[in-house]
């Protein structure tokens, strides 16, 4: 099995999501992530989709998705080709004994906090998929309340050869 | 003008001359507007047979077939026939009435999410919420339906927009979209690698599938074979590529098709399929074709190559271009041993069947029905053993061959059939079918009387569903379970109830003369064949 990044170029219409989502469970590809968002051409929006599977599998995901009406562009990539990132939000319940701890974590880990009660926090952290992991795993030992992901961006590194549109 | 004139001008613009339909509620300004026209309303008596019947129009015209129908019952009912059409990328419009777009999603009265529902089942599919938007998505959607990997296109307008006044209708003569552009033109490097592939190849084979049909490539891959000396095998989709009596013509491929074509295929060193998907029906095992062989993959679909087995060559774009392509290349194929090797198994394993002399053999009559039928004859055949036998036995001369391979969908040829003689009604059409097949369109006798639609269908009768009794006999040790068909009607009486002139063969013993009878005559007739019903294909 072998993780790749798609990144779909569609056209920013009702329904697309819908199809493309379809084409995956019909198909039985897997979705390990999938993020959605408009471009700066408001007609476009850019899916970022992470998928795994075998060789034919990764060409056919690619193959099918480029068969679909709606869809505009393909770029595929491996997870070393391109920068990514994910932003999650992450609300734990605290006290004075461990507050201190959660502040130098999140010193470390580049994390902020960016709300905050009497006994909750919420900590905001945009990093590599491996880092976001990694801080639910140090959270766990306090006490998670919620967690939002956005799934994971990812846009192929810059080289010389990129076109501007 | 109203969206609902515009959607008949949209059509007349396309030189549409046929829409089969039932009409609703929800569609109802359609079938208002359609008076105006010169375009023929055909009524189906079930919605599915209308997307079977528009199948039938497009596969002997070569433009998309049409049907329209309500919201709902009616658009769901049609799935099965955009489905069968999808699966045998037949190109198809299918417009559909719909609720009010202003109680869209408030689940009123006959509401059904149609482009939802058909959405694995098309190559594309529209809402239409604005009637200004009309003209440009029928103008796409037929351009779509038939180019590139041909298929069906629904198109979904509700009721207010068919009644919308519209600013100005006018049919575009181009379409422009971003997403979609096929590729026709084969890769020269890649035409050159298959040409200097055959000059080495000692056994090279073409197997041919329905994409050969749909690209009207017939004459330029029976001029390639026969200028090359290279012998050619089909998919059951691809049936009709070569006329049958072709020397160079070795039959259809597959778990039901001719042993010596399966044995062709095995001993190729060099393979070309042209148009087939390598679909599990007629290549078994993907693997068997890659193994010690050169592999050439063309097909329009980029997707199709690959999917099932990793050519050696893969060449995409449409089947009549490349072969238009391979026919300006200059090279030498030598293959007589190969030729003379592949007429012994001919020869050697032709299947020895042992009818049972108290009943018609589905095998023989078929052949001496297509011996008898006019050279330009269109023979649909459903599915069941009655398909099996079509395809093993129907001699195709300069007509067509229909059935849908890919689907298989049971009732599909009474239907198609009715298409096929509305846009052709100087040929000859004959629909073969089961009795459990027969029955499942047997409702289209009254539309082939009311709209004077001359269909011949022949029924090979068992009273079992016999392809299912076959796969009980050899999996379940004759262990049958729900395939007798007894409680069918006599269908002479059936006929006689709607005034359709009825013939019986239950032996050989009249069969030339009975279909002598049955075909004399350009007017509709039901043919009904007694078979054995432990007959095995």
């Amino acid at each position: 099995m072998k993780k790749r990044i798609y990144s779909v170029l569609v056209e920013n219409r009702s329904g697309v999501l819908g199809k493309v989502a379809g084409l995956f469970a019909r198909r039985c590809f897997n979705i390990d992530s999938l993020a959605v968002g408009e471009t700066d051409d408001r007609t476009v929006s850019c899916m970022t989709i992470v998928s795994s599977g075998d060789e034919r599998t990764i060409e056919q995901i690619e193959k099918q998705l480029n068969k679909k009406l709606d869809v505009i562009k393909v770029k595929t990539f491996a997870e070393r080709q391109c920068i990514t990132r994910e932003l999650m939000l992450i609300k734990i319940k605290y006290n004075k004994n461990n507050r201190r701890e959660i502040m130098e974590l999140c010193e470390i880990m580049k994390a902020q906090i960016v709300d905050m009660s009497k006994h909750f926090m919420m900590i905001q952290i945009c990093d590599e998929p491996e880092k976001i992991k990694l801080m639910i795993n140090m959270l766990q030992t306090i006490s998670i309340v919620e967690v939002a992901r956005t799934g994971t961006l990812a846009l192929c590194k810059c080289s010389e050869n990129d076109e501007s549109r | 003008m109203i969206g609902a004139d515009a959607m008949i001008k949209c059509l007349e613009a396309e030189g549409v001359t046929t829409v089969f339909g039932y009409p609703g509620v929800a569609i109802c300004p359609f079938y208002n507007s359609i008076l105006e026209s010169r375009i023929r309303t055909i009524l189906v008596r079930t919605e599915q047979n209308a997307a079977h019947a528009a199948s039938g129009v497009s596969r002997v015209t070569g433009k998309p077939g049409v049907c329209a129908v309500t919201s709902g019952p009616g658009a769901t009912n049609v799935i099965t026939g955009i489905a069968t059409a999808f699966a045998d990328s037949i190109p198809l419009i299918c417009i559909t009435g719909q609720v009010n777009s202003e109680l869209l999603g408030s689940d009123v009265f006959q509401e059904a999410d149609i482009t939802g529902a058909v959405e694995s089942f098309v190559k594309y599919s529209y809402l239409v919420k604005d009637v200004n938007d009309i003209p440009r998505v029928f103008k796409e959607a037929f351009h779509i339906a038939n180019t590139g990997r041909k298929g069906p296109v629904l198109i979904d307008v509700p009721i207010d927009v068919q009644n919308a006044l519209i600013s100005k209708f006018k049919y575009p003569e181009e379409v422009s979209l971003r997403t979609y552009k096929p590729t026709v033109k084969g890769h020269a490097v890649q035409i050159r690698k298959v040409a200097a592939q055959l000059e080495k190849a000692k056994r090279p084979l073409i197997c041919a599938g329905g994409g050969v049909l749909l690209s009207e490539a017939q004459e330029e891959l029976r001029r390639f074979a026969e200028t090359h000396g290279v012998p050619v095998v089909s998919t059951m989709m691809g049936i009709g590529v070569m006329p049958t009596d072709h020397p160079l013509y070795y039959g259809m491929v597959g778990n039901n098709g001719k042993p010596y074509a399966n044995r062709a295929m095995n001993e190729s060193d060099m393979l070309i399929m042209v148009g087939a998907r390598v679909a599990d029906r007629a290549v078994n095992q993907p693997d068997l074709i890659t193994k010690d062989k050169v592999l050439v993959h063309i097909d329009v679909d980029p997707a199709e190559i690959g999917k099932n087995a990793g050519p050696t060559i893969p060449l995409v774009g449409d089947a009549k271009c490349i072969f238009e392509d391979f026919a300006r290349e200059e090279f030498t194929c030598s293959c007589k041993e190969w030729i003379s090797t592949l007429d012994d198994y001919r020869h050697k394993l032709a299947k020895k069947r042992i009818p049972d002399p108290a009943y018609v053999d589905p095998a023989e009559f078929i052949t001496r029905l297509t011996d008898h039928m006019e050279e330009t004859g269109v023979y649909v055949a459903d599915v069941g053993q009655n398909q099996i036998w079509s395809c093993g036995y129907a001699k195709v001369k300069k007509g067509k061959f229909l059935t849908t391979g890919g689907m298989g969908t049971m009732g599909y040829s009474i239907p198609a059939a009715m298409g096929v003689k509305t846009a052709v009604p100087e040929r000859q059409v004959v629909a073969v079918c089961g009795d459990g097949s027969f029955q499942m369109s047997m409702m289209e006798l009254a539309t082939m009387c009311q709209h004077d639609i001359p269909v011949k269908i022949v029924v090979l009768k068992n009273n079992f569903l016999g392809m299912v009794r076959q796969f009980q006999h050899f999996t379940y040790k004759d262990h049958y379970s729900v395939v007798d068909l007894s409680g069918s009607p006599d269908l002479e009486k059936l006929s006689q109830a709607y005034g359709i002139p009825f013939l019986r063969l239950t032996d050989m013993e009249k069969c030339d003369e009975t279909i002598e009878a049955f075909l004399r005559e350009d007017a509709s007739m039901l043919l009904e064949c007694v078979i054995d019903p432990m007959d095995l294909v």
